[in-house]
């Protein structure tokens, strides 16, 4: 599990991830805030469907690949999370892409 | 109308985007990350003093740099990625989307600072949630004031030592550090030492980190020569063995990989430049002159993606390609350019003496470049493994872009980024044929993703613009 240092004092928001609402910090990118409530496992892969989660968390890897407000593919440790965003695990290569 | 497009605001992009503002020139500076800094200095300018202290970290450079910026009239886009850059008729030809909208512009000048990648580190279970980046885990501290209780630390490189003493100063040490460091790389770097102490304070910083490791009781295992961790839903364990074969099995819930960097070549690659293999630092970068200049000159690379030389240099780097492109704009006369250049092309030279040393300390071991396991994962993307890759080389399919062909490995979204690098590699060691000959994957744009509906919502004006790849003939009208 991951914990907040000292001194990291921003202001609190909520988004919400499958259903239930986790705590985040304005300034969290949106795979910060997953792995800060102690979600690890952002997707599964289309092949095996082995779980994986982020590993370089700046853009490089794509494997912290979740659904943001029902687009899928997002890379999660680029997207600022932002207050009442809605966050889903993506299964394989997720749903089909639709514009927001 | 924008006279320069400068891509990543690391070190090197925030000094080359401001020396050529201050120059005259009308600069966009392009990032994809959501704050100036890079990786270096990701987070430092806006961190609070309480954070600053809990790090241990100073970011006096960091806020002086972004600071400069703010001073002069570039115009600074925060997540902004950009996915081609082609020479054109016109000039270079740049396509990048931001909020949500695809852009494709002409350019007469592009300055590339995007900066470095970690090597990839494929080992067994190295696909597992709980696994990341040292870099990754540093990124989590200095971005989100993150850190794990516990975790354990392999590979090898400064950074993975600097992680280390930032976990101990903030109340987290690391359980153990695993150090793939191997004592033939000790034994050769030793003849670049004397180089190396004309710049004494890296060194000195780096004995002072290994004492205060040392200090914190972090279990300390040097010469690890195999690792492998284990789990199934998450990670769970290390096991290693070193070259005195001794074992060990430690649990852990993270794990923190590191094994160098390299520079992020993707976008210079897909716009063909030319590039050359370092057989030094193990890795490709694109053959520039002293002023950042690539096969084409108005494109220059800044920073660690031009070589990797630390984010000092870097600094330096931006500020030498800036003042060449204003030369190039008519706005520097080459002799104000050349004595401009004087002080950070000084400042790079004193900046780089340790690497020669750093290169030879910490090569990685060649188990690590060809992983031994068949089940090692080589491609992330498309779960390629060693074991499936390794007949297809026997067979003769022995360039990385036939490999592609074959097996998928390297056609995933990081576009071989996690792979291309161990693909080559693979290939060199069956093949025995050099690294520099056996050759890297052919890539091409969009080096990102883009989606489709961000590429037609492009404004209606820019919808006229003369395609002028094929890429952007098809994909744009589609």
């Amino acid at each position: 599990m991951f914990r907040r240092l000292e001194g990291a004092s921003r202001t609190p928001i909520t988004l919400r991830f499958e259903g239930r609402a986790i705590a985040a910090r304005a300034g969290d990118t949106v795979a910060a805030a997953l792995l800060a409530a102690g979600i690890e496992s952002f997707r599964t892969t289309p092949r095996t469907g082995s779980p994986r989660g982020p590993l370089c968390l700046m853009g490089a890897c794509f494997d912290c690949l979740v659904i943001v407000d029902g687009v899928p593919n997002r890379q999660a440790c680029l997207v600022p999370a932002a207050d009442g965003m809605e966050i889903a695990r993506q299964d394989g290569m997720g749903a089909p892409i639709t514009p927001s | 109308m924008t006279d320069l497009v400068v891509i990543g605001a690391g070190p090197a992009g925030l000094a080359a985007a401001a020396c050529a503002a201050e120059g005259g020139l009308d600069v966009l500076l392009l990032d994809e990350n959501p704050a100036p800094g890079g990786q270096v200095w990701r987070g430092l300018a806006r961190a609070s003093r309480a954070q600053l202290s809990t790090l241990g970290i100073d970011n006096a450079g960091a806020r002086a740099a972004v600071a400069r910026l703010e001073g002069t009239s570039a115009r600074y886009r925060p997540g902004a990625t950009v996915w081609q850059l082609a020479p054109g008729e016109g000039g270079i030809e740049l396509g990048y989307t931001a909020e949500g909208r695809a852009h494709l512009v002409e350019i007469p000048q592009v300055i590339v600072a995007t900066g470095a990648q970690e090597r990839p580190f494929p080992i067994p279970g190295w696909t597992l949630p709980g696994v990341l980046t040292a870099g990754g885990a540093q990124t989590l501290m200095k971005g989100a004031g993150l850190v794990a209780e516990g975790a354990i630390l392999a590979g090898s490189g400064p950074l993975l030592y600097l992680l280390a003493v930032q976990m101990i100063a903030a109340g987290a040490p690391p359980k153990a550090l695993l150090d793939t460091g191997t004592t033939a790389a000790r034994r050769r770097a030793v003849r670049h030492l004397p180089a190396a102490l004309r710049s004494p304070a890296p060194l000195l910083k780096g004995l002072a980190w290994r004492r205060a490791i040392r200090r914190a009781g972090v279990a300390h295992i040097e010469a690890v020569s195999h690792l492998a961790i284990e789990g199934d839903a998450r990670a769970e364990a290390i096991r290693w063995r070193t070259e005195a074969s001794e074992e060990g099995r430690l649990e852990a819930q993270h794990f923190f990989l590191h094994q160098g960097v390299i520079p992020a070549t993707n976008l210079t690659m897909a716009a063909g430049l030319r590039h050359a293999w370092n057989d030094a630092q193990l890795c490709w970068q694109p053959v520039t002159d002293r002023w950042g200049r690539t096969s084409t000159p108005t494109i220059r690379v800044a920073g660690d993606g031009g070589g990797i030389e630390g984010w000092e240099a870097a600094e330096a780097r931006g500020e030498i390609a800036a003042l060449d492109a204003l030369h190039t704009a008519g706005r520097l006369g080459a002799s104000d350019r050349d004595r401009a250049a004087e002080a950070p092309m000084r400042l790079r030279t004193a900046a780089t003496r340790l690497r020669p040393f750093l290169d030879a300390l910490y090569r990685p071991a060649p188990q690590f470049l060809v992983p031994e396991a068949p089940e090692t994962v080589v491609c992330r993307c498309e779960e390629i493994t060693a074991g499936e890759l390794a007949p297809l080389v026997t067979m003769g399919l022995l360039g990385p872009n036939q490999l592609k062909s074959f097996s998928r490995a390297g056609m995933g979204a990081c576009q071989g980024r996690y792979c291309g690098l161990t693909v080559q590699a693979m290939i060199a060691a069956r093949t025995g044929r050099s690294l520099a000959e056996t050759g890297y994957y052919r890539l091409r744009p969009p080096v990102k993703p883009v989606r489709r509906w961000s590429v037609a919502a492009r404004r209606s004006r820019q919808a006229s613009l003369r395609p002028s790849s094929p890429w952007a003939s098809s994909a744009l009208t589609s």
